[in-house]
């Protein structure tokens, strides 16, 4: 180290032992009043969802359905095919080492339907939709269209958050049905078409599988994944930071953020699903 | 709900009564310290036209009007009505009281520029698709625009950004128009159009304006009273003849354009 150098040990004059905790808990501090202050702007979007939209707001969640729902159907249906297709091929050796491919069917399908479908789906929306929500409400916000929202009377959450909440909670279990449809014949392609598993054993053991519970399992989860999806994202964008950096930075954090939490509520809500399933039906341990 | 007393200030104000009122309001953002126990009475129906260098908070003033930033201390009346404490939804009829042009215009980037200007409209309950077209045709005839209701604000100019922008802000005929740099971006005689317009706006509407601006042309031409900001506090006020005379050096140099030996001080070291 050069004489000149700054000496950043820990006996550098000002440096105090209480430091890190006093930067611990300013952290802690800070994630508390971030966790409140989402808090209460989810709380204030889902006020304004019971009061209902404007008249305006109808039409904007209209095409926001439209840009969330039918031109993401394209990618998701996709990514879903794939993921089907994938899944029958790391599987089938498995199943065919023990003798039960003929029940590759229920495996794919019921792992589509109740996981993968919808987990891929909302991190798909999460990236396509979430993305564009927070970019799109942060430049509002920089631009002082929010502001000028609010000068006319009209409340940003209930004028622009609200359409974008309902499309994206109303969109997510349909493009998931989508996802697990298509998800679900990528299986098939691969286990009867290339694999040579009997088409109606594929079909009938899957069908057995897919019980009412776990197509519902997988349409819940989409539910709330969407719910997940839209508030943060426009959580995000209304808190964004000035300039093109500040909406750039975040949109990154609305992506993280959404992903984090897709895959945390995923593992919350299977569990207490399953919960739910071993209370009413004892007998039937669900298969996966 | 809104106070009994905000309720009774529907009545017209007295001739030269202050429509809004600042007493010792602060204001900061982090250290910057923007106001500093600033008072200022604008009368209703003049035109008080508040100028400064940039950044000295003008644009501030203007926000914190209507609520869009709160004080740090300090009060601020409309109609002898407190209503810095007013929560957001107890604002909303004081701020359908108001025009608000913004700097850089602000218009919805998804809606046609017919939508923007009906916004408020709509904003107010009204319903007939008729009596809407008809409004936003004339306030876009007012500000030389008529005929692109279908453009998108994307599609515009600067300047005629701007000037849908002022269409939006006059299309409910608000009782009080703050303008934050209205020709800014314009070209002369375009300028002039828009200093016509806020001056038709106080004489037949009645229209008490706030306009933000640099423009020493367009400050003279339209203000009733000039206040000159500087160092979060108000250290010129007076008629335009009043200021165009003012003895104080700092004033003198803002209306004429001159900088200062301090400010030319780092091109000297070039």
């Amino acid at each position: 180290m050069s004489a000149i150098e700054k000496d950043n040990s820990p006996t550098e004059p000002g440096w105090s032992p209480l430091d890190p905790i006093t930067t611990m808990g300013s952290s802690i501090y800070n994630a508390i009043q971030g966790l409140g202050d989402f808090g209460r702007f989810l709380g204030s979007i889902l006020h304004w969802c019971f009061r209902g939209p404007t008249r305006m707001g109808w039409r904007d969640m209209m095409t926001q359905m439209y840009e969330m729902g039918t031109r993401s159907i394209p990618v998701v249906m996709l990514t879903g095919a794939f993921i089907g297709a994938v899944l029958a091929i790391e599987a089938y050796p498995q199943f065919q080492a023990l003798g039960f491919a003929s029940r590759l069917g229920s495996v794919v399908v019921v792992s589509v339907v109740k996981q993968i479908g919808p987990v891929l789906t909302a991190v798909m929306l999460a990236g396509r939709v979430g993305g564009a929500m927070t970019a799109e409400l942060g430049t509002m916000k920089v631009t002082e269209q929010v502001d000028a929202l609010r000068a006319m009377a009209a409340d940003p959450i209930r004028t622009l958050a609200v359409p974008r909440f309902l499309a994206c909670v109303l969109m997510t279990p349909v493009l998931t049905v989508f996802s697990d449809i298509i998800g679900a014949i990528g299986g098939w392609l691969i286990a009867v078409k290339v694999e040579g598993v009997n088409n109606y054993h594929f079909w009938h053991y899957a069908s057995q599988a897919t019980d009412l519970f776990t197509i519902n399992t997988g349409l819940i989860k989409s539910f709330f994944f969407g719910v997940a999806i839209a508030s943060i994202a426009c959580y995000k964008g209304f808190r964004s930071g000035s300039g093109a950096q500040g909406v750039g930075r975040a949109c990154t954090e609305s992506f993280v953020a959404s992903f984090v939490v897709i895959l945390v509520m995923n593992f919350f809500l299977a569990t207490m699903l399953n919960n739910i399933y071993n209370i009413y039906w004892p007998s039937q341990a669900p298969l996966f | 709900m809104l106070d009994p007393v905000c309720k009774a200030a529907d009545e017209r104000m007295p001739e030269g009564a202050a429509i809004i009122r600042f007493e010792n309001v602060s204001k900061r953002f982090g250290p910057l310290v923007v106001f500093n126990n600033l008072s200022l009475d604008i009368p209703a129906d003049e035109t008080l036209v508040v100028m400064g260098p940039s950044g000295v908070g003008k644009s501030v003033l203007l926000k914190l009007i209507v609520g869009l930033l709160r004080p740090d201390s300090g009060e601020i009346y409309f109609h002898g009505c407190r209503i810095d404490t007013l929560s957001e939804g107890e604002l909303e009829p004081i701020r359908k009281r108001f025009g608000f042009l913004f700097q850089m215009g602000a218009l919805f980037d998804s809606m046609t520029v017919g939508e923007n200007v009906s916004f408020p409209l709509r904003q107010q309950g009204i319903r007939s698709d008729a009596h809407i077209r008809d409004v936003v045709h004339e306030k876009l005839s007012v500000v030389g625009l008529e005929g692109i209701e279908q453009k998108m604000p994307g599609d515009l100019s600067g300047g005629q950004r701007k000037r849908v922008a002022l269409a939006r802000a006059i299309a409910m005929n608000p009782e009080v128009v703050l303008y934050d740099e209205p020709t800014t971006g314009l070209d002369p005689i375009r300028s002039d159009v828009i200093n016509e317009l806020i001056l038709k706006l106080k004489e037949e509407l009645k229209v008490t304006g706030i306009v933000v601006t640099h423009d020493m042309t367009s400050a003279f031409k339209v203000a009733d009273h000039i206040v000159m900001l500087l160092d979060g506090k108000i250290i010129a006020r007076g008629t335009s003849d009043e200021i165009r005379t003012c003895k104080d050096e700092r004033v003198c140099r803002f209306i004429h354009g001159r900088a200062s030996e301090e400010d030319l001080k780092a091109l000297h070291r070039m």
